[in-house]
């Protein structure tokens, strides 16, 4: 973000903040937090290897495709 | 021409079959006025209708669908409303859209949307505002309001959208359109590009209650592809219902009450509804749901720390936009992300990040995951006393356009009356009430999970009676409106 951004957002965010801080009245002790909002018991499937997208297809898609990968920029001196 | 536009997709399907119009003319009409469309209600729009016109004899008839364009669609742009995914041609086709053309309905375009689903006016598109059809200088709702405008300006026969707090439903309302949000696993979640994985949920929307049936009938179940779709219990039928004789309506006073800014427009609206309800055999009580005025904060807790994980994965590295390549990988990072993200996104993954960070995350997503356990709690205990929730969709008609975009605040408020239901995970569907000052009113059935039949039952009922005309909206932005 730039500095610009940092500083509207923060006005904006405490807004939406000072609002939401709201829940923090309710009396929640002992309830469950959901994890799942429809009850469904694991779901599984065998472990069995399908072919996959050819590599070409897949590396059509990214910005810098590079010697059959993904290029990216050195994490640099830091 | 415009006698093709004005039938249903249903309709249309129908005369398909028999024999009366082609798949391929219908295709074009459609094709023709979404080129044309000066509303910006797509971000693509196909070239020509798919070559086998096998389509004709298969359940939708060949009657074509705009997909919203966070939908992945192999070999076309699915961008997601956003500059970072400007281009991008996925490898795959989502499961609903893949199921749909399987059914007889091939791809017509790709609808605007808010960028990632996270707006309630589509001015938060990377690819600009759409303009609501019933008048120009308002917002379609958001974020499926590409799809909802065209479905309402007659550019498309039907659409699909996306639902996360609101977002087919509100569009719908302000569109004057039919709008549903299935139970949360009904639909396969699989090339959707994700917003919140605990909340989205794909669905129709379309002309009218008929039509919504169809195309939730060819995009339900399970899917190997998604782990949290399910097998829906029965088949959603046709429907048929022209009364409400023995429904139990509830109309919770937390959402509905005075202190809800409901417009005067709408509640007179909504009430003149309820009255019909009772006309038509239904029995009204107050209810309560108690939490519910405390599911817009969970939401803006729970949404944006999904989406703050969920957008973590564009890095300028498999897909999408990549800014100054030539720096350190830091850098790139930082850059592409400030370029490529809108302010509402970077609003959220700020908002969402801060309420998973360490010393705040029992506070706020802890919080909001136990409200969220009460707000379905509440549901539940509503639902063994009513078959239906209703409410107005939306607070207010379709506002005009830049005049709540200073304001992230009153934008979220907008979405009350929507977001309880989507917490809880269950089904809810806005159809148009009526006008108030020209401008469309949504009326908001919900039902227990998987009850779709029951409640496009319900608001087929009320569609009749109701007897709403959005002929106007279609009248007045087809492509010879460009030669006034």
């Amino acid at each position: 973000m730039s500095d610009d951004e940092v500083e509207q957002m923060s006005v904006e965010l405490s807004k939406v903040l000072d609002h939401i801080e709201k829940i923090r009245e309710l009396d929640l002790e002992g309830v469950p937090p959901t994890s799942h909002v429809i009850d469904v018991v694991n779901a599984l499937r065998a472990d069995e290897p399908e072919p996959s997208l050819p590599r070409e297809v897949i590396l059509a898609a990214a910005p810098e495709p590079l010697n059959d990968g993904f290029g990216v920029p050195s994490p640099g001196a830091a | 021409m415009s006698e093709l536009i004005d039938l249903t997709a249903a309709a249309a399907a129908e005369r398909i079959r028999a024999g009366e119009i082609a798949a391929a003319e219908l295709f074009e009409a459609y094709r023709a006025r979404a080129v044309a469309n000066d509303l910006n209600a797509y971000t693509w729009v196909a070239d020509a209708p798919p070559p086998d016109d096998g389509y004709a004899q298969a359940p939708l008839g060949g009657v074509p669908v705009a997909v919203k364009d966070l939908f992945c669609t192999e070999g076309v742009p699915s961008q997601s409303g956003s500059k970072i995914l400007e281009g991008y041609r996925p490898p795959y086709t989502a499961t609903v859209v893949a199921k749909l053309a399987q059914a007889g309905a091939p791809l017509l375009g790709k609808t605007n949307q808010d960028e990632f689903a996270m707006g309630s006016s589509n001015e938060n598109s990377g690819f600009g505002p759409v303009l609501n059809p019933w008048d120009r200088t308002r917002v379609p709702g958001g974020s499926s309001g590409g799809s909802a405008a065209a479905v309402a300006a007659g550019l498309a026969p039907w659409a699909v959208g996306t639902d996360t707090g609101g977002s087919i439903r509100q569009p719908a309302a302000l569109c004057g359109i039919v709008g549903l949000k299935p139970t949360y696993g009904a639909c396969s979640r699989y090339g959707m590009i994700a917003f919140a994985s605990s909340l989205d949920q794909a669905g129709p929307l379309t002309r009218d209650v008929t039509d919504a049936a169809l195309i939730l009938r060819h995009t339900i179940g399970r899917d190997r592809h998604d782990s949290t779709s399910l097998e829906f219990p029965g088949e959603i039928a046709t429907p048929q219902a022209e009364d409400l004789k023995g429904i139990r309506l509830g109309v919770p006073e937390e959402l509905t009450g005075a202190e809800g800014g409901i417009e005067p427009g709408v509640r007179e609206s909504f009430e003149a509804t309820v009255a019909l309800a009772e006309r038509l055999g239904a029995s009204v009580e107050p209810c309560r749901l108690p939490h519910a005025p405390h599911a817009l904060s969970a939401y803006y807790l729970i949404a944006p720390a999904e989406a703050s994980a969920n957008l973590a994965r564009f890095d300028a590295v498999r897909y999408g936009l990549r800014v100054d390549g030539d720096a350190d990988l830091i850098t790139m990072y930082s850059r592409t992300r400030e370029v490529g993200f809108g302010a509402e996104v970077k609003r959220r993954i700020m908002l969402g990040t801060y309420a998973l960070s360490s010393g705040y995350y029992d506070a706020y997503y802890g919080t909001a995951q136990k409200v969220r356990t009460k707000i379905a709690d509440d549901f539940r205990e509503a639902f063994e006393r009513f078959d239906f929730i209703v409410t107005p969709t939306s607070p207010c008609t379709a506002f005009e356009l830049g005049s709540k975009l200073d304001d992230p605040l009153a934008m979220y408020l907008n979405d009350f009356l929507a977001v309880p239901m989507s917490l809880a995970g269950i089904p809810a569907i806005s159809i148009p009430s009526g006008l108030s000052e020209g401008l469309p009113v949504g009326f908001q059935l919900a039902g227990p999970a998987f009850s779709e039949s029951r409640l496009l039952d319900a608001a087929h009922a009320l569609e009749r009676a109701i007897g709403f005309d959005g002929s106007e909206a279609r009248a007045n932005n087809g492509p010879e409106r460009k030669a006034i």
